[in-house]
């Protein structure tokens, strides 16, 4: 198996907890993995990426290449369009929040985001702030997000369930739970369209 | 043994630990910090007392190292790319003096300059000191590399140079460990002049460096670094240099590439297998993700030999990083697209955080100059750099770590009067004492105003050597006491900031501000970690 996966969003909402979450449930299966980042600009309000490849077999490159992303994950809308260079153009997800970040003045229309988004053949949107908010934080919009897109990872259930325990383990049973909680939820309420 | 989960970085560091490490120096740069803080956090590092406190710059970083090379024990120095220009004269000159414990120079490229003023190749230094060069292709290269490294330093007596670029140093892959070795006991060099390079003492250095040469490019013919795979296809013949030859196979189904490939790892790299190479393929493709530098050697100045594509002849683009396309286009392969980008995405640049000290201190800066003509702030490297983009576009240059103050200097020379400077506490205390004494010396009417928020601001908040020193050291160089204001960069001081700078831009001798405001990251972050102390020391 293969997954080549672009994670997107703005510094700060928890796209490399999403890559650390995937990354570990990729691990716990035996899977190879690379995973790139770009550091500096998490803080500062930037748009930031990971690229971030499973296989069964070993990886080369650390970068996707252009056209070969089965998937574009991303924690805000007009972020998942800045890679859709990147997506499959047969095959490939995008899977992203509908919730914009708006800290640039030239913000787009939201409905016009929206729209480019569905109208691309592949798509799975979510109002993971909502859905978030339902299981018990705001701040767990990503892991929302991130159960959005469970089916099309290829990795078991069982394996993120064991990478969140993990990985959330030193915040305390309530975080896990909560966390697991918002999982789930993302992964019932998806909106998926093609 | 199960793998760690390691940034190209962090396997360095593991690796150097593991290697016998006595001690790392280094000044904070993208995409070097990793390593050093790696060391900074590891259980092991602690246990085997690795020290690892950050330096004022890569200079001072480069020579501490040598001084415990000179002692006898392994030392590691990081440093990103342009931070090897503020080394060089230590780096050029520990080639001459030679390694005793091992050294060995870890420099991080930037292609594409993701958080870089340049892309300049360190390999370049590498040959400039004529030291062997390592440039590991992945994660666990970077761990094996970095032991070996140190091996090759003590087995030689010379300084070794490590090179990475962002894409492994910030990538995470599995690593195997191998056994941690103890660290070297203190011992002395059996010549004690040795590391004395009076011009007699460094003829003969130097002659000895020269005899070492071809010793370098032998073991780059065994390490099993550079590895050259005899293709069906003679067609062409492939070189690709570190990260590069994750980019060639990634184009070949089950990474089985048809053309003769020879991986280069390590320089000097062997004669004999380019010539081989070269023997047995019509035309040569040269893949480095950098500069152009083996592909200018192996052309030649006339290039009258076969033909060699690569960045200079535009079958790569010269600028910027390579990626799985680049290589396929540059191979004549089909190239995968995707959609295409709306037109409606807008850029989202970083800008500085909200509350961010900075903001204040440029608000004021930018009233108090608003009766001047603009163009006469010089700025340095730091989080304040970003006040050169909207909204606040505050700043006219930005060069190398401490040019503000020397470059205010130089354009107040000129009849720009006033010239103002913006530096940060950090980048003060890395290069901008010296500037600030030209300054005092050339009495200059230039303000100076130092950003202090108590930290390195924006490779991650690391300490910075001001530690809140700064006035201190500002009197010391000489700066009239009259004129050296400290004012708190907040809305509320506003009007009172403006005044004060006002008055140090009407005086015709050398001002400084220093505008202090702890970093809101650090200060979050340092808030957190004392709550959660707390919390603990409660139950």
């Amino acid at each position: 198996m293969k997954k080549d996966i672009i994670l997107a969003g703005v510094g700060g909402q928890g796209i490399l907890t999403i890559a650390t979450v995937i990354g570990t449930a990729a691990l716990i299966e035996g899977l190879q993995l690379k995973q790139a980042e770009v550091h500096g600009m998490s803080q500062r309000g930037g748009d930031v990426q990971s690229h971030l490849r499973i296989s069964s077999n070993p990886i080369a490159s650390d970068l996707i290449p252009e056209g070969k992303a089965d998937l574009v994950i991303s924690v805000e809308p007009m972020e998942s369009l800045r890679y859709v260079n990147m997506l499959n153009k047969e095959t490939g997800w995008i899977i992203t929040s509908m919730n914009p970040f708006v800290n640039i003045p030239e913000y787009p229309d939201l409905e016009v985001i929206l729209n480019e988004i569905w109208n691309l053949p592949h798509n799975v949107t979510i109002d993971a702030e909502k859905v978030a908010k339902e299981q018990g934080s705001i701040k767990a919009a990503n892991i929302v997000v991130l159960g959005a897109a469970l089916p099309y990872l290829g990795i078991k259930p069982e394996s993120f369930e064991k990478a969140i325990e993990s990985i959330f383990a030193k915040k305390g049973d309530d975080m896990v739970k909560m966390n697991l909680k918002a999982l789930h939820a993302g992964r019932q309420l998806a909106d998926k369209r093609g | 043994m199960q793998k760690l989960l390691l940034l190209g970085d962090e396997a360095i560091a593991q690796g150097a630990i593991d290697a016998g490490l006595s001690g790392v120096y280094a000044y904070p740069g993208t995409p070097s910090t990793e390593i050093t803080e790696y060391i900074q956090a590891s259980a092991e590092a602690k246990e085997r007392h690795i020290r690892s406190n950050w330096s004022a710059n890569e200079k001072t970083a480069m020579e501490s190292a040598i001084g415990m090379s000179y002692a006898g024990k392994k030392a590691l120095v990081c440093m990103k790319h342009v931070g090897l220009n503020v080394a060089a004269d230590a780096f050029v000159n520990s080639a001459i003096t030679g390694a005793n414990g091992g050294l060995v120079i870890l420099s991080a490229d930037d292609p594409s300059m993701h958080s870089s003023q340049n892309e300049q190749d360190s390999r370049f230094y590498g040959k400039f000191a004529m030291i062997p060069v390592l440039e590991p292709s992945n994660q666990q290269e970077a761990y094996d590399m970095t032991r070996y490294a140190f091996t090759l330093s003590e087995k030689f007596g010379t300084p070794v140079l490590i090179r990475v670029t962002t894409r492994l140093a910030h990538s995470r892959s599995g690593v195997l460990r191998a056994e941690i070795l103890e660290q070297n006991d203190l011992s002395l060099p059996s010549n004690l002049k040795q590391f004395v390079l009076l011009p007699s003492i460094a003829r003969r250095q130097y002659n000895l460096l020269l005899g070492k040469q071809a010793q370098f490019e032998a073991d780059a013919a065994q390490s099993g670094f550079n590895t050259l795979i005899q293709g069906s296809d003679t067609t062409l013949g492939i070189i690709a240099c570190g990260l590069a030859y994750n980019y060639l196979m990634e184009n070949f189904e089950n990474h089985q590439v048809p053309f003769s490939v020879l991986k280069i790892g390590q320089y000097p790299v062997p004669h004999e297998l380019v010539e081989k190479l070269y023997d047995t393929s019509d035309e040569i493709l040269v893949l480095e993700d950098g500069y152009p530098v083996f592909e200018e050697l192996l052309k030649g100045y006339l290039n009258r030999g076969k033909k060699i594509m690569g960045r200079m002849d535009g079958t790569v683009p010269a600028a910027g990083e390579l990626n799985p396309n680049i290589v396929a286009k540059a191979i004549g392969l089909p190239v995968s697209e995707g959609f295409q980008q709306p037109k409606i995405l807008q850029g989202r640049p970083p800008s500085l955080c909200e509350g961010c000290s900075h903001t204040d201190s440029f608000l004021a800066l930018n009233e108090a100059l608003a009766r001047y003509s603009s163009g006469r702030v010089f700025s340095d490297i730091g989080c304040y750099t970003l006040s050169a983009l909207k909204p606040l576009e505050s700043i006219n240059s930005c060069v190398d770590m401490g040019a503000s103050i020397t470059m205010a200097v130089g354009a107040a020379d000129a009849g720009l009067v006033p010239a103002v400077a913006a530096i940060g506490d950090s980048t003060f205390t890395h290069s901008g004492m010296t500037g600030l004494l030209d300054a005092v010396n050339n009495n200059s009417p230039i303000l100076v105003l130092i950003l202090d928020n108590a930290t390195t601001g924006m490779t991650g908040g690391q300490d910075s050597s001001a530690h809140g020193r700064v006035d201190d050291i500002v009197k010391g160089l000489g700066v009239d006491e009259e004129h050296i204001r400290v004012i708190i960069p907040l809305r509320r001081n506003h009007e009172e900031n403006v005044k004060i700078m006002l008055e140090e831009l009407e005086y015709m001798g050398v001002s400084v501000i220093i505008a202090r405001r702890e970093c809101i990251q650090t200060l979050g972050r340092r808030m957190k970690l004392k709550a959660l102390q707390k919390k603990e020391a409660g139950n």
